[in-house]
């Protein structure tokens, strides 16, 4: 540069003024203002509803809680107690006029045949006509459904109509929440309010995230409502929703213990508040999540919200249940969200899918069990008068894989064309290509606004016509999950055939916005594909509206695995490096239930697995689903107990209650196990004692080490003590091992850098 | 009734409680992130509707786009008016961007491009007051010991034709030659040229001040 250069620089230099201050925060606002404004217009289906309307709508439902409530509620009674004289045939018709026409629905008399007469089309059929009628004026608020009538008011209503309504209504009014949508309210943009009875009806078709959920296995008159979401009976359809419990339900009080957990999907993309169910005790108020709870909100993504578990007093509550889980989309949740300078969401980080996203090497099973438990226990790392009991699962490798027909069932929709979605996917899908061999088949069905089937089953070996097929995807539209979901399933079926392992790879930005996105409609119906032997593996890929809430739901449901896909490095991980893993189940439905002994044992504590949770009694119950192991895939669960005697025991013994101690067994606990072999109905039972011991190997100090650092991410430090990221990172550093794909040493890379942003 | 409405005031403050906090300590991650998180990623996790990450990556650049709209514009009126165009316009314009080039440099061009709109709709109406400089400013500071040095810039710079100026514009701020052809969208050598072509400007005013 010559000198002339240089002086107009240093002229420049000197003349150029910083920037206003007032100046550049209005123009940051600005800026925010209209990132806000594009995202709302990038997404029509939002609300875009002012905080006055939204506080105003607050304050009503607030209002309406009790004596509103009352008052509708007589009316309804009032309402019931004209309708008698005419029998229950009027009291169907008048719920009948809000199902569109020609919908065989009206005059059930039996409870339980109503449930039975509706069948899937119909429930379509009932939600989109609903849907398409209410939208246009309502989408401007929220739909609000409430809270189940109080005891008390359920009483009263009862009381009410004690002298005139026959018996079986009464029964059917009082006990367990029946009037799940009596509250729920229908407020569209022009004032217009529907109570009553039609409101169930709308609220049903809509969307009921509780009304299926809660409803315990009892059926009741309203039970052709439930129906429009649900055609399953009663038992299964407990079975398939227990997955994320909403509550204890009434009758589950009396001999389990109540699931400590409290786990809730909720989905904010239609801005649905939901809440909590009816139940004799009713949970305490969870704060939602920020994103629900900021008015302001960006992004749409959604996180099951889950309380972590408690501690437990062994001699109160000595049996703790919960199903095994190999999702991995925790831990690249997480680690997109460190990557990116934040910390992750609470709700993303899950512990056990932190801990299972790793690689330990425990011991094979040998001949032919499908897997083989290992068990340490060692002192815990973060209090030195704890112990961490070590439960590990090794997985038998798969040496003679049999043929695989995959069907590719990927989401082409507008949110998914950003270059870390489809164009990874389309890597992502190239890579795990050539781990398939000549025998297996390939078919690719897209949605997004219609589902299509791109191509054809085809076997892997015509690599160049999948690679095109593949190639020629775009985005574009919006996402009709469900029939594209439907087509896979059909399009699976038919590839299926005797000894060959068939699923549904489903791809997606978790954006589920057209034809029935309700959650409990789409997992109802992937839970009763999983009777066909179909499994479903979910892949999330990009940020932004990833509604992981919904993607959990469905891997549960479907028997199989949720993985988020954030690099093609973590693509290489889940679809090529351990793709036997992913693709071959060799156990299902495995659960584990461990018994502590309080002699030995006065505290112990689940470390994750809150949205696994089981009930004691689903152990031994072979209907309820679980999770499924993959061909050499580890599955680790820890607990933290609190030996007797020890100066960590929270809860002082209590006075008048007598312990019963058998004081001949050393044993900590017992652990039972219960799997099926793929394609069997009938469970196997595998059962060890607990043993003391001292220390811990490398293996399970590091699985420990990442144990602290999900609980560290949750701010879950009451039981840490001192202990943080430093210890974390020592730990992990000295548990690395080999590490020949360099997970952990990531892990470590990712404990500092949220040690940096968490201060 | 009573209970009602305890209960959802209760609420209201347990469901935006993250929002209050949100308000209180909302400008410390951006503080950790400037050191940890490339402008990519973040750019990348704006345009997928992330808003942090958009809040963070513009507080991080506003400085320097302000800088350059200044060195483009000669003026901080119209500098300021020409940063606001862009913050108001980036939302829309990140989700065309694909991570292809630095978001640095991605960012620089969309300034110049602004600047380009910005004289072109100028010029319709301005043609006769069209230049680098602020000439308000200059005469208020007319006394001050920089004023002979201000003096000389602007007649420097009003001697380049735009293409020269928006070059040194950049080139002048550390932008590397190849960096400033993708900006400009034309090629390093053009780059080369036009700073000679600036040089030899500047040494014919130079020597038409000696000569006078």
């Amino acid at each position: 540069m010559t000198d002339d250069l240089n002086d107009l620089k240093a002229a420049l230099d000197a003349a150029t003024p910083a920037p206003d201050p007032d100046k550049r925060a209005a123009h940051l606002r600005l800026a925010e203002e209209n990132f806000d404004k594009l995202q709302e217009s990038a997404r029509p289906a939002r609300p875009t509803s002012g905080r006055f309307q939204k506080g105003m709508q607050m304050i009503f439902k607030g209002l309406t809680t009790r004596g509103a409530l009352t008052l509708t509620t007589a009316f309804v009674a009032v309402g019931v107690v004209v309708a008698t004289p005419f029998g229950q045939d009027l009291l169907f018709r008048d719920n009948g006029l809000t199902q569109p026409e020609g919908v065989e629905l009206s005059s059930v008399p039996s409870k339980t045949a109503a449930a039975d007469v509706v069948v899937d089309s119909v429930v379509e059929d009932a939600a989109q006509a609903i849907d398409s009628s209410i939208r246009p004026r309502s989408r401007d608020d929220e739909i609000i459904a409430e809270a189940p009538p109080e005891p008390e008011v359920s009483s009263l209503v009862a009381e009410a109509v004690d002298d005139s309504v026959p018996e079986e209504f009464q029964q059917s009014t009082a006990p367990n929440g029946s009037f799940v949508g009596a509250e729920s309210e229908v407020s569209s943009g022009g004032g217009i309010q529907i109570t009553g009875s039609a409101e169930m009806g709308l609220a049903g078709g809509r969307r009921t995230y509780d009304s299926t959920s809660q409803q315990p296995s009892g059926a009741n008159s309203h039970s052709e409502f439930n129906s429009l979401t649900s055609s399953h009976d009663g038992a299964l359809d407990w079975a398939m929703t227990q997955d994320d419990q909403i509550a204890p339900t009434a009758d589950s009080g009396a001999d389990a213990p109540p699931p400590n957990i409290y786990a809730r999907p909720f989905e904010l993309d239609e801005n649905v508040i939901v809440s909590p169910a009816p139940s004799p005790a009713p949970p305490p108020f969870i704060p939602l999540g920020e994103l629900e709870s900021v008015p302001e909100v960006v992004d749409t993504e959604a996180f099951p919200e889950a309380i972590p578990s408690d501690l437990k007093i062994t001699a109160e509550e000595p049996v703790s249940t919960f199903s095994i889980d190999v999702d991995t989309a925790g831990y690249s949740v997480v680690r997109s969200s460190l990557m990116a300078g934040r910390m992750p969401p609470k709700g993303a980080v899950r512990v056990e899918e932190m801990i299972n996203y790793f690689p330990y090497d425990y011991a094979a099973p040998e001949g032919d069990a499908p897997f083989l438990t290992s068990i340490q226990v060692g002192v815990s790392p973060w209090n030195s008068d704890r112990k961490l009991v070590h439960i590990g699962l090794q997985g038998a490798q798969v040496t003679d894989r049999p043929p695989l027909n995959l069907v590719f069932l990927i989401d082409t929709s507008g949110s998914m064309n950003s270059a870390n979605k489809l164009p990874l996917l389309k890597q992502s899908f190239r890579l795990m290509l050539s781990e398939l061999r000549p025998q297996d088949q390939v078919s690719i069905v897209t949605y997004a606004g219609s589902a299509g089937q791109v191509l054809e089953a085809t076997s892997a070996s015509e690599r160049g016509t999948i690679l095109t097929a593949l190639d020629k995807l775009s985005a574009g539209g919006s996402t009709a999950g469900q029939a594209g979901l439907q087509q896979a399933y059909s399009v699976a079926e038919s590839m299926a055939s005797e000894g060959e392992v068939t699923r549904v790879i489903l791809a997606t930005d978790g954006d589920f916005n057209v034809g029935i996105s309700n959650p409990d409609a789409l997992k109802n119906y992937i839970a009763d594909k999983r009777e066909t032997g179909v499994y479903l593996s979910v892949l999330g890929f990009g940020r932004g509206n990833l509604d992981d809430a919904t993607m959990q739901a469905l891997a549960q449901n479907g028997n199989g695995q949720a993985a988020y896909i954030d690099t093609l490095s973590e693509a290489q991980k889940v679809l090529v490096d351990q793709l036997t893993g992913a693709l071959f189940p060799i156990a299902n439905d495995v659960k584990i239930q461990v018994e502590f002994n309080p002699a030995e044992v006065a505290e112990y504590r689940l470390l994750g697995y809150e949205t696994r949770a089981l009930r004691r009694k689903d152990f031994n119950n072979d209907k309820v689903d679980a999770g499924e192991i993959g061909a050499g895939h580890t599955v680790t669960a820890i607990y933290e107990v609190t030996p007797v005697g020890s100066p960590a025991v929270l809860n002082d013994p209590l006075r008048y209650q007598q312990v019963s101690r058998d004081e001949g067994s050393e044993e900590l606990g017992f652990l039972k196990l219960r799997y099926k072999a793929p394609g069997q109905d009938v469970s196997q039972l595998i059962q060890t004692p607990l043993v003391d011991g001292e220390a811990l190997d490398s293996e399970a100090r590091f699985a420990a080490a990442i144990a602290g650092f999900a609980q560290l991410l949750r701010d879950e430090d009451a039981y840490l003590g001192d202990w943080g990221y430093d210890q974390a990172i020592e730990l992990a550093l000295g548990a690395r091992g080999d590490d020949p794909f360099g997970y952990r040493s990531e892990a470590i890379k990712l404990m500092r850098l949220a040690q940096s942003l968490d201060q | 009734m009573l209970f009602g409405v305890v209960r959802w005031i209760g609420r209201f403050f347990i469901r935006y409680d993250n929002f209050f906090q949100g308000l209180t300590n909302g400008a410390r991650p951006i503080e950790v992130m400037r050191m940890t998180v490339s402008d990519e990623d973040l750019a990348q996790a704006a345009a997928n509707g992330d808003k942090q990450a958009f809040s963070s990556l513009l507080n991080r650049h506003y400085d320097r786009l302000f800088r350059l709209a200044f060195r483009l514009t000669g003026q901080q009126a119209e500098a300021e008016d020409l940063t606001q165009d862009i913050c108001a316009a980036l939302p829309a314009k990140l989700r065309n961007y694909r991570g292809e080039a630095k978001f640095s440099t991605w960012v620089y061009r969309v300034t110049v491009n602004a600047a380009h709109d910005r004289r072109r709709r100028r010029a319709t109406y301005m043609k006769a007051s069209d230049g680098w400089g602020d000439w308000e400013v200059n005469r208020q500071a007319a006394l001050s010991e920089s004023a002979a040095q201000l003096d000389w810039l602007q007649r420097a710079m009003n001697s380049l034709s735009d293409d020269l100026r928006d070059t040194l514009a950049l080139i002048l701020d550390d932008v590397t030659h190849a960096e400033a052809a993708e900006i400009l969208g034309i090629s390093a050598g053009t780059i080369s040229w036009r700073i000679s072509e600036a040089k030899k400007h500047l040494r014919q005013l130079k020597e038409e001040e000696e000569q006078v």
